[in-house]
């Protein structure tokens, strides 16, 4: 019975992408990727090493440093050969070791800022940045949060002109669809360049 | 979901704080000394740390072999789970969160079942193959047809 198994050749198995969704805590990460995503978004919780992750070396249990990191995310599928998946990216500076396999084949980045602490999405910000990875900055506009135009907040973060700042409203789809919609248009902006 | 709070519940600001352009982040940030919970989800894993041969991304896309003869006895029962929730391609992550297994761990798992040719696993577009302008236009008509 050695016929081939053409039916499970990997044509029937999607592809992904993925796009991170990063900022501050509480900024609006999840309520972002909430929006636009199929499936509710999913948490997968990963105990982590300092030094190196995923390795467990038995003997030296008790002297590490071990951080529970939860990840939020959430799926588009595109296409029956293409899926997206929605990462959205602790925001804090102590988990740029994560960042890094995170930002890893990424196809570009939403940062949000929360402008009632734009600190928290500096990092962010710094981060993509240096990488190189596209990125757009989305300015979640909070109820009852002094508002601020695009411009301002571009100017707080001295960001390149070319990199788009968009105010949006992470709860509602529309908003958000127009988020990356933004970011995909800046992706295909940076590849021509 | 956002159990903890390290922020402390501020005023709104009259100005934004500016980013210092030149950046300037410190590579050795300290790392959070909070304890871990420490199960020992490695052990489910038989002591193995590295996901052997294959190189699983967090979004490789998995998928059970339809025709594979299982043999469940020489098989971890977290892997039977994996190849049942597999019956439709899920990313690891997925298969992570939905069965509530660390993704290196799920990438261990994963990685046997894959040298056993019971399951199949597509690679993400990477750096290394980035994506053409088809796959970028692709993306852009199913957002917005969301």
């Amino acid at each position: 019975m050695a016929s081939n198994d053409s039916d499970d050749t990997q044509a029937h198995v999607p592809a992904a992408l993925k796009i991170l969704v990063a900022g501050g805590f509480g900024a609006g990460k999840t309520t972002l990727v909430g929006s636009v995503s199929e499936i509710a978004p999913l948490s997968t919780e990963e105990v982590m090493t300092e030094a190196s992750y995923g390795v467990d070396d038995l003997s030296g249990v008790e002297s590490k440093t071990t951080t529970t990191v939860a990840l939020d995310f959430g799926r588009i599928t595109i296409n029956p050969t293409l899926v997206l998946y929605l990462f959205g990216t602790p925001g804090q500076e102590r988990f740029w070791f994560m960042w890094e396999e995170l930002s890893e084949g990424a196809l570009g980045a939403v940062v949000i800022a929360d402008t009632r602490r734009l600190e928290t999405c500096f990092a962010a910000v710094d981060f993509f940045e240096r990488r190189g990875v596209p990125f757009v900055v989305a300015v979640n506009c909070f109820e009852g949060a002094h508002t601020y135009e695009a411009d301002e907040v571009r100017d707080a973060l001295s960001l390149d002109p070319a990199i788009p700042v968009e105010l949006c409203d992470a709860r509602e789809r529309e908003s958000s669809k127009n988020v990356l919609v933004t970011l995909i248009n800046r992706v295909a902006e940076q590849m021509a360049a | 979901m956002q159990a903890h709070s390290e922020l402390p519940p501020d005023g709104i600001p009259h100005g934004l704080p500016h980013r210092d352009a030149v950046g300037g982040y410190d590579e050795g940030a300290p790392g959070a000394q909070e304890a871990g919970p420490l199960v020992r989800p490695y052990v489910i894993a038989q002591g193995r740390d590295h996901a052997d041969t294959v190189q699983l991304d967090m979004i490789s896309v998995v998928i059970a072999a339809k025709r594979a003869e299982v043999d469940e006895m020489a098989l971890e029962p977290e892997q039977i789970r994996i190849l049942e929730l597999c019956r439709r391609p899920q990313s690891v992550a997925e298969v992570s969160a939905h069965l509530d297994i660390p993704v290196a761990v799920v990438k261990v798992l994963l990685s046997d079942l894959l040298n056993r040719g019971l399951a199949l696993a597509r690679a993400p577009y990477t750096a290394k193959s980035p994506v053409s302008r088809d796959v970028l236009q692709a993306v852009l008509d199913g957002i917005q047809r969301l």
